[in-house]
Order: structure tokens, then C-alpha cells, then sequence
């Protein structure tokens, strides 16, 4: 009887982690079926207006662009101060548990929190105020990685450099940060991953184009919230460009995870 | 330069704190004229944009325009209650955890305790590729794939609280099972090796060894994927049926914060803006509260 049960119950957490996997299969297969029968090379030619999908791609790479050139910085430099200068002061330690909270705060509100401070006084959507929403949702996935990835540097490294007699500041650039250098680029690389498949901030922030934008004063273009439109858009054809787009998108956030994983396998 | 290195670092780890009292205190101004207009009645109140008759107390104190096209209309005033999004929101909450609990302890047991080691690794890659789509891609599928499968099974609509919750439970199934197996293998060898001494079982050695032994890690991913569940926006979206009332049963369509937000923020205006940013409110202290109790409570112990 005890064997029994033992078998019974090893054999159902056998079917969940089946099950788990049939999840991801069954959606990656059917974004692969839509998504082959609805993909062709115009798809990067045309924008919107003449149903290609041109501007979304370049509207959410600037977006994005725009929110790591600011996010990473930030991040980077807050993840130094966490592990470097703040030591484990009272501070540090409020600092990372507020982060630790950010992580997970809900992007609709962070997408709420732009609205108001930055579409409601501005008068309208923009790539501005969508960018910035990514900004804050990047910012404490940046500072996590950073401040889990010096953690690994030996302190011996550390203690090392300053018994040269290099500044503090050299010693960070120069031998902690490069010891770090591979673990802090995945990490930028996942949380990129992360901001670019977002949709919730952009909703109201950034709202969408159809048309081909350089100016981020303006409605901005994206492939998630035209994806939402799309979708929901009783045209068979408005939805196979849907699918075209999620395909597309989708390969391209699980590559970045998957190279990632790579690089901190064989050389973190 | 290590003066002007320092203190740049400093300011940007106090931007977090500067985001997070600028959006407690952002979204409590934007709120306040539906705080001052519906108070603490808001959140049990089931009404969304109705038009309510204004008491006559009110009634009094409006100017009537004689030149009014309708002069003998009752003067109304829209009202906002925030009763249906929060019900829904919990509801579709305890349907995707009710879902994903005891498939996501199924994984960890197979993670930690089952699998080989490069079997382990490689299913532990896919879970958690799994938790790398986007939600918009999880709605989408649910959708057009799963929820008309749902529907035939259950009757009702395709859209509906129980699609809802369902994808939703898929969604956190990842998180779930991964900080489970990270608290499950925190248990030391020498207390599984012990009771296998005994003669125990697998299952013996993971239900009174292993589980009590990271049962608070355990309740912790629970109540952090709770948290992440809350939040969710676009997979809601494409499946809760965006309507404002109550569900009559677990198939019938309603709404939730999120998608409320979502769907209607764009258009608002005035009272109707204000009510939704006191839905984000309440939201971000809900889900404040939630992720706290989970990473500092449960989860101090369980290591990223």
C-alpha cells in the first residue's frame, strides 16, 4: 500500500511536469502554425496602414532602446552602490527590499503612474511617456541582476586592488566590473527581453501609430499594443497579422533568453 | 571623479525609493476627487458609470437652466463604484491559484526529487521559458485556442472568469514551481538520507521531511505568484469579458482592476479618471502588501 502510493503520487508529479511542458508546446506550436501561414518578407517592408508590421518592430526597439540607454545606467550604477559603497547598511538593506517589491509591482500601475505624471500634463500619448514606463519597470531588474552579480566577485579581488593603492572608483571599474563583466550583460540582456515584450504600460502611455514615426512627441508605434488591437479585431485579416506579429515577437524574446542562458552557462 | 562616481551611485539607488513614494503619492493625488466624492463605499459599491438621481438635498442646489431643451428632467450624477473590478480581480486571483498550486508542487517534486540531473535541468529551461512570453501571447492563445475548449466542457461563454482565471494559473505555474524547488532543495541531504534509512518512501521522505522542512519558502512562492496574479493585466484582458458586473457563475464574463485600467483609461475623464486611478491604488496597495508579506516573511530564507 505504501509503495503504491509512493508510485501514485511520483507518477502525478511526472504528469504535472508533462503538463507544464504541453502548455509551452501547445502555444509555441500553434504560434508557429499562425505565425508561418501569416509570415512573408513584406511583413518587414510595410507599415501598418498597408498591413506589414515595419513601423510596430521599429517603434518597439526605439521604445525599448530608448529605456535601456536610460534604465541601464541607473540600474548599473545603484547595483554598484548596493554591493559596493552601501556595504550592509540599514539603507542598502531598505533600498533592496523596496526593489525587491518594484520587481514585482503590477506594469498596469507603473503604466497609470506615467499617465498621470507625464500624459495627463502633456496633453497626450507619446513614445516619451511610453519609453519612461519602461524606463521604471527596467530600472529594479537591472539594479537585482547588478547587485546579485557583483555579489559573486571575491572579495579577495577587491581587497586586492585597494592594496595597490588604486582609488575605490578604479578598483570598481576596473577589476570588479570587468570580473563581473559577462553575469552584468546577460542580466542587461534578460531584463532588455523582459521590457520588450511589454504591453500593459504602453496601453495609455504610448498608445499606437499606423503610420511610421520618428518623433516621440507623437502617438508611438508598437507590435504588443497593436498586437491587443489587432486581435481583438473582427477582420480575419487584421488578426492573421495579429498572429504574424506574436510569432515574431515571441521568437525573438525567447532567442534572447535562450542566448543568455547560454552565455551564463559556458562562461559566467 | 570618486566623489562624483559615489554620489551618482547613491542618487540612482535612491531612485527606486524616489519611483515608489512618487507612485504612491501620484496615484493617491490623482484619486482623491473619487476618494472625497464615494469614500471607503467605493470598493462595495457595484455600480460603474451609472446615472443616479441626485438626492434631493443636492437636487436643491442645482441651478435649473430655463432654457433648458428638457426642463423637466430629473438632474442626475455619475457614479463609480469600484465593487465588480475587485471581486473579480480576487476571484479570477483564486481560480488561477486554486489551477496552478498543485501542478506547480508536481513540478517541483519532479524538479528536485525526480528527475535526473540533465533531465531536470533541461525541463527546468522549458518552465521557465514557459515564463518568459509575453502575456499578450498568453491571451491571445487563451482566446482563440483554450477558451473554446473551456466553454465546450463547461458551457457558458468563452470569455469568462474561469478562461480567465484558467490562463492565468498557466502564467504563474512557472514562478510557482521554481521558488518551490529552490525551498525543497534547501533541505539538507542528511535529513532525507536519514529517513530513506528508516525505510521511508519518496513520498514519505517529500512529505514529512522535505515539505515541512521548506513548507515556509513553499507558502511564500504561493503567496508572491498571488501577487504577480493580481497584477496581471493582458492576458486578463483577452479573456475576462471586460464587462462591469458581477459574475453570476464561474463561466459568465466580468472584469478585473487591471483590465478595468486597461480598457478604460484611455477614454476617461474627470470623476471617471480619478475612480480608475483609485482602482490603481488600491491595486498597488493591495500588491504591496501581498509581495511584501511573501519576500519577507516567507521567502528571507529562499536564496534567488
Amino acid at each position: 500500500m505504501r509503495l503504491l502510493i509512493n508510485k501514485l503520487v511520483l507518477l502525478l508529479a511526472i504528469l504535472s511536469a508533462c503538463a507544464g511542458l504541453a502548455f509551452l508546446a501547445w502555444i509555441l506550436i500553434t504560434l508557429f502554425l499562425k505565425g508561418i501561414t501569416s509570415f512573408h518578407l513584406g511583413l518587414f517592408v510595410d507599415d501598418l496602414i498597408s498591413n506589414g508590421l515595419r513601423n510596430l518592430i521599429i517603434g518597439q526597439f526605439i521604445m525599448a532602446g530608448l529605456a535601456s540607454l536610460i534604465g541601464i545606467p541607473i540600474g548599473v550604477l545603484a547595483g554598484v552602490y548596493l554591493q559596493e559603497y552601501g556595504y550592509n547598511s540599514k539603507f542598502t538593506r531598505f533600498i533592496r527590499d523596496l526593489n525587491d517589491i518594484m520587481v514585482s509591482a503590477p506594469s498596469i500601475v507603473i503604466g497609470a503612474f506615467v499617465y498621470a505624471i507625464i500624459v495627463i500634463p502633456t496633453g497626450g500619448a507619446s513614445g516619451f511617456a511610453g519609453s519612461i514606463a519602461l524606463t521604471i519597470m527596467m530600472i529594479p531588474i537591472v539594479i537585482n541582476t547588478t547587485d546579485n552579480m557583483l555579489s559573486l566577485v571575491p572579495t579577495e579581488l577587491r581587497e586586492a586592488g585597494i592594496a595597490i593603492g588604486a582609488s575605490k572608483y578604479r578598483v570598481i571599474m576596473d577589476i570588479i566590473i570587468k570580473a563581473a563583466k559577462v553575469g552584468i550583460m546577460t542580466g542587461l540582456l534578460l531584463s532588455f527581453a523582459r521590457i520588450i515584450g511589454e504591453t500593459a504600460p504602453l496601453l495609455f502611455t504610448s498608445g499606437t501609430s499606423n503610420y511610421f514615426t520618428l518623433d516621440l512627441t507623437q502617438t508611438f508605434p508598437s507590435l504588443t499594443v497593436s498586437i491587443y488591437d489587432l486581435a481583438n479585431d473582427p477582420v480575419q485579416a487584421s488578426r492573421d497579422l495579429a498572429w504574424a506579429a506574436s510569432f515574431i515577437l515571441t521568437v525573438l524574446v525567447l532567442m534572447i533568453n535562450l542566448i543568455g542562458r547560454y552565455i551564463t552557462r559556458h562562461k559566467g | 571623479m570618486e566623489k562624483i562616481f559615489k554620489n551618482m551611485s547613491l542618487f540612482s539607488a535612491s531612485i527606486v525609493l524616489i519611483i515608489l513614494i512618487g507612485i504612491f503619492v501620484t496615484l493617491f493625488i490623482s484619486s482623491k476627487q473619487a476618494m472625497e466624492e464615494f469614500g471607503l463605499s467605493f470598493v462595495a459599491n457595484p455600480a460603474w458609470q451609472t446615472e443616479v438621481a441626485l438626492n434631493p438635498k443636492e437636487a436643491k442646489n442645482v441651478v435649473v437652466d430655463e432654457y433648458s431643451l428638457f426642463p423637466d428632467e430629473e438632474p442626475t450624477k455619475t457614479i463609480y463604484g469600484g465593487l465588480v473590478p475587485i471581486v473579480g480581480t480576487i476571484l479570477s486571483t483564486l481560480i488561477a491559484l486554486a489551477f496552478a498550486l498543485p501542478i506547480a508542487m508536481g513540478i517541483a517534486v519532479f524538479l528536485a526529487e525526480i528527475a535526473p540531473k540533465n533531465i531536470s535541468h533541461v525541463v527546468g529551461i522549458a518552465i521557465e521559458l514557459l515564463a518568459a512570453i509575453p502575456s499578450i501571447i498568453f491571451g491571445m492563445w487563451g482566446l482563440f485556442y483554450f477558451a473554446p475548449i473551456i466553454q465546450k466542457i463547461v458551457g457558458g461563454y468563452q470569455v469568462s472568469l474561469l478562461t480567465a482565471g484558467l490562463v492565468l494559473g498557466i502564467m504563474i505555474l512557472p514562478f510557482m514551481a521554481a521558488i518551490t524547488r529552490d525551498s525543497m532543495k534547501t533541505t539538507p541531504d542528511i535529513l532525507k538520507e536519514s529517513a530513506y534509512a528508516l525505510g521511508a518512501t519518496k513520498f514519505e521522505v517529500i512529505k514529512d521531511v522535505i515539505f515541512p522542512y521548506s513548507k515556509v519558502g513553499i507558502i511564500g512562492s504561493i503567496i508572491l505568484a498571488l501577487g504577480r496574479a493580481l497584477g496581471e493585466t493582458m492576458a486578463v484582458a483577452f479573456l475576462i469579458g471586460s464587462v462591469f458586473e458581477l459574475p453570476k457563475a464561474i463561466n459568465s464574463p466580468t472584469i478585473s482592476i487591471p483590465v478595468a485600467l486597461a480598457n478604460n483609461f484611455g477614454e476617461a475623464t474627470g470623476l471617471g479618471a480619478s475612480s480608475l486611478f483609485y482602482l490603481a491604488f488600491l491595486l498597488f496597495l493591495i500588491s504591496f502588501i501581498v509581495i511584501s508579506i511573501a519576500k519577507f516573511y516567507f521567502l528571507k530564507k529562499v536564496k534567488k
